[in-house]
């Protein structure tokens, strides 16, 4: 009887030990946000066009970690970004509805610009430049191409133009082989099927 | 007891490399010039580094060797003039690199005169000068690697007082087939080589230099060592330096940097590291003689010696050849006017790549120009067939890397478990691809692999700024609605106020 009693007592003193241990500890390392969100964040390539439906990639990430949002919706992303996110959340991929287009960069045609700031307000990277009344233009090194400024302009002088080939951006193709070839559609049907 | 096994197998130098049949159609041939065209093409960037910026417009007159284009960044090597004459162009135009794009040019007029804008006084006191200084000179005169790869030259000499560099090592290698530039110049003009030889140990502080020859060369190595000895004699007052040649067996890439040094020293540069953290300062034959008229004669880079040579070659040559000379004309000049049929590699045959405009012009990093009839070129093209797991890709790799998997690797886009096999280390020397007896193009998969993880890593770097400047986007934001909802907050009580005031004074007591 008194050996039983020195064993509840004993695991009971553990466990309340460890239940103090990790309240305090829940309360020391506490984390500001949701790390699963900031991960999937880190991946998307974070162009803030909203096609996935939520007003930018923070949005979208935090539905995602919370499970309200599937892992296929971010378009300019593509394949490659849909399979880390279902990687890290442990879903099994799906297809991305619309392929990704070529990477554009948005141009202001100056002489047509009203300087009315529209744009400016619209853009969610801070890519436009200019002051009320005067000529806009757009850095387009920052540019994410999200088309976002299109709708807002009253005058419709903004184009969006694909992007040039530079030197400093060419990297070596796929070598021209058969297996080369193979080995890559392999691997994309293999994509689809899963 | 390595000694006797290198004794009994024969010197293996360094690691792993082939034996090639060499070609060198070119060495009896003297060099000779190669006229001045009608228009020079400058290409802003013909280095590793940062693009150029103009510093002329078009109808400006320029002199030879006045700068036309300053280098913007560390990492860079300015341009200049090739000849006197107008500019007459700055756009875009194909340049030597294997996607066939083009770059902008600086489009040089020529005026016939070739009259001359030295760089500064002639330093013939060298000796006395500060190294800085001479630094400085070289930077100024645009000197970048000429054995191919354009490094920008100053950089290497920079004098740190952590990494003492105690030997200077001149590459007269040239490993590569066909390639007989440098051979010429070590035999035709050895004395100016080790006057050069001498500045860079002066530059450098080092006591110990050597001038590395395969053996391959024997008119070249007896050139030098005449005039080592010539040399030894004109200057016995400098007792504690020492000037040795060492002629190695033929064997490539021993002309690659890391591997002479490997051969020569037995140091092996740490991967990542450059030979300075080995003592060592490794500099083309070439960029030496360059370096050498830069400081005696003041003269920027704004010629080279390029080899013309190839099987589709009828007389092979070596031409000194004005940089920006388009290599159509240098072509026609060696009596090749027909292109067709043919392939031009820029470069050599391991390391060289096809080149896809012949209007192009000659660069500083143009080493040849190898003329290669289709047929010969594409009889020894072969479909590609699965590894057998020889293992010979792995025996023949000067770094020991493991070609076999690294391709497997990328062909099946793992590119980050290729990097994990030190795939950033390749320095694409083509022994690997040259063994394979299932002629699987493996440098060309490391290639592509490199390719695509610098974009995957410049994607990421794009993606993280945007995401920056978004954040600082949305607490701006933030940060002007709590500022307009206080200041409206403000405006209401004071309104509240003045009505409360009015009132009272609406309601006067009667």
């Amino acid at each position: 009887m008194n050996s039983l009693f020195f064993a509840v007592l004993a695991l009971g003193g553990m466990a309340l030990l460890a239940g103090v241990a990790l309240a305090i500890a829940t309360r020391v390392f506490h984390v500001e946000g949701n790390p699963v969100a900031e991960q999937i964040d880190h991946l998307l390539p974070q162009t803030q066009c909203g096609q996935c439906g939520y007003p930018g990639c923070t949005p979208y990430a935090n539905a995602v970690a919370d499970g309200s949002a599937d892992v296929n919706h971010c378009v300019p992303g593509g394949e490659r970004t849909m399979r880390a996110i279902a990687d890290l959340m442990g879903v099994e991929p799906k297809a991305v509805e619309e392929a990704a287009a070529e990477p554009m960069v948005a141009f202001i045609r100056e002489d047509e610009c009203i300087g009315c700031t529209l744009c400016i307000k619209a853009c969610p990277v801070d890519a436009i430049i200019g002051a009320p009344k005067h000529y806009h233009t757009v850095i387009a090194d920052h540019c994410t191409g999200c088309n976002l400024c299109l709708e807002p302009c009253p005058v419709d002088c903004i184009d969006m133009l694909i992007k040039p080939e530079l030197l400093e951006h060419w990297s070596w193709p796929l070598p021209d082989t058969e297996r080369a070839r193979t080995g890559l559609k392999r691997r994309s049907q293999h994509a689809q099927a899963a | 007891m390595r000694r006797l096994l290198e004794h009994i197998w024969g010197r293996k130098p360094f690691d792993g490399g082939v034996v090639l049949d060499m070609h060198k159609d070119g060495a009896q041939v003297p060099i000779t010039d190669c006229p001045l065209p009608e228009v020079l093409i400058h290409p802003l960037k013909q280095h590793i580094g940062e693009t150029c910026k103009p510093l002329v417009a078009v109808g400006d007159h320029v002199l030879r060797g006045q700068n036309i284009a300053r280098s913007q960044g560390y990492v860079s090597a300015p341009v200049h003039a090739g000849t006197s004459g107008t500019v007459v162009r700055i756009e875009e135009h194909p340049v030597p690199h294997p996607s066939g794009l083009g770059m902008l040019c600086i489009f040089i007029e020529a005026d016939g005169e070739d009259r001359r804008q030295p760089l500064g006084v002639m330093m013939t006191n060298w000796l006395q000068r500060d190294p800085a200084q001479l630094r400085e000179r070289i930077r100024a005169a645009g000197i970048t690697g000429l054995g191919g790869a354009g490094f920008p030259t100053f950089i290497k000499l920079l004098r740190d007082q952590r990494h003492p560099v105690n030997t200077v090592i001149l590459n007269g290698i040239e490993c590569e087939p066909w390639l007989t530039h440098d051979q010429r110049l070590m035999t035709e003009r050895s004395d100016d080589i080790v006057h050069g030889l001498a500045i860079l140990m002066h530059m450098t502080g080092a006591d110990h230099g050597v001038i590395a020859i395969e053996d391959n060369k024997p008119e070249a190595i007896a050139a030098m060592q005449d005039a080592i000895h010539s040399w030894q004699c004109e200057c016995e007052h400098i007792a504690s330096t020492s000037v040795r040649l060492e002629v190695l067996p033929t064997r490539y890439p021993q002309g690659s940097e890391k591997q002479l040094i490997q051969a020569i020293t037995g140091k092996e540069v740490p991967a990542g590291k450059l030979p300075l953290h080995v003592g060592v300062l490794c500099q083309n034959i070439s960029s030496t003689l360059a370096i050498y008229r830069a400081i005696t004669a003041a003269e920027p880079l704004t010629e080279r010696v390029v080899t013309v040579s190839g099987q589709g070659m009828p007389a092979p040559a070596n031409l000194r050849v004005r940089l920006g000379t388009p290599i159509r004309y240098v072509l026609a000049h060696c009596g090749l006017d027909q292109l067709d049929g043919m392939q031009i590699i820029h470069g050599g045959p391991m390391m060289g790549e096809r080149l896809k405009h012949p209007e192009a012009p000659v660069v500083k990093s143009t080493t040849g120009l190898l003329l290669i009839p289709d047929d010969t070129l594409y009889a020894e093209h072969q479909p590609e067939e699965p590894c057998i797991r020889c293992g010979h890709c792995g025996d023949a790799c000067p770094i020991r890397l493991v070609p076999n998997l690294m391709a497997d690797l990328i062909r099946d886009q793992q590119f980050e478990q290729a990097e994990g096999y030190q795939l950033f280390d390749c320095i694409e020397c083509g022994c690997c691809s040259y063994v394979c007896p299932s002629h699987i193009p493996l440098v060309h998969y490391f290639r592509y692999g490199k390719g695509q993880l610098a974009q995957l890593r410049q994607e990421r770097a794009f993606a993280e700024a945007s995401r920056q400047r978004s954040e600082q986007r949305m607490a701006r934001l933030e940060q002007e609605k709590a500022a307009k909802a206080a200041r409206r907050q403000k405006a209401r009580a004071r309104s509240k106020v003045a009505t409360r005031t009015a009132d009272k004074q609406q309601e006067p007591p009667a």
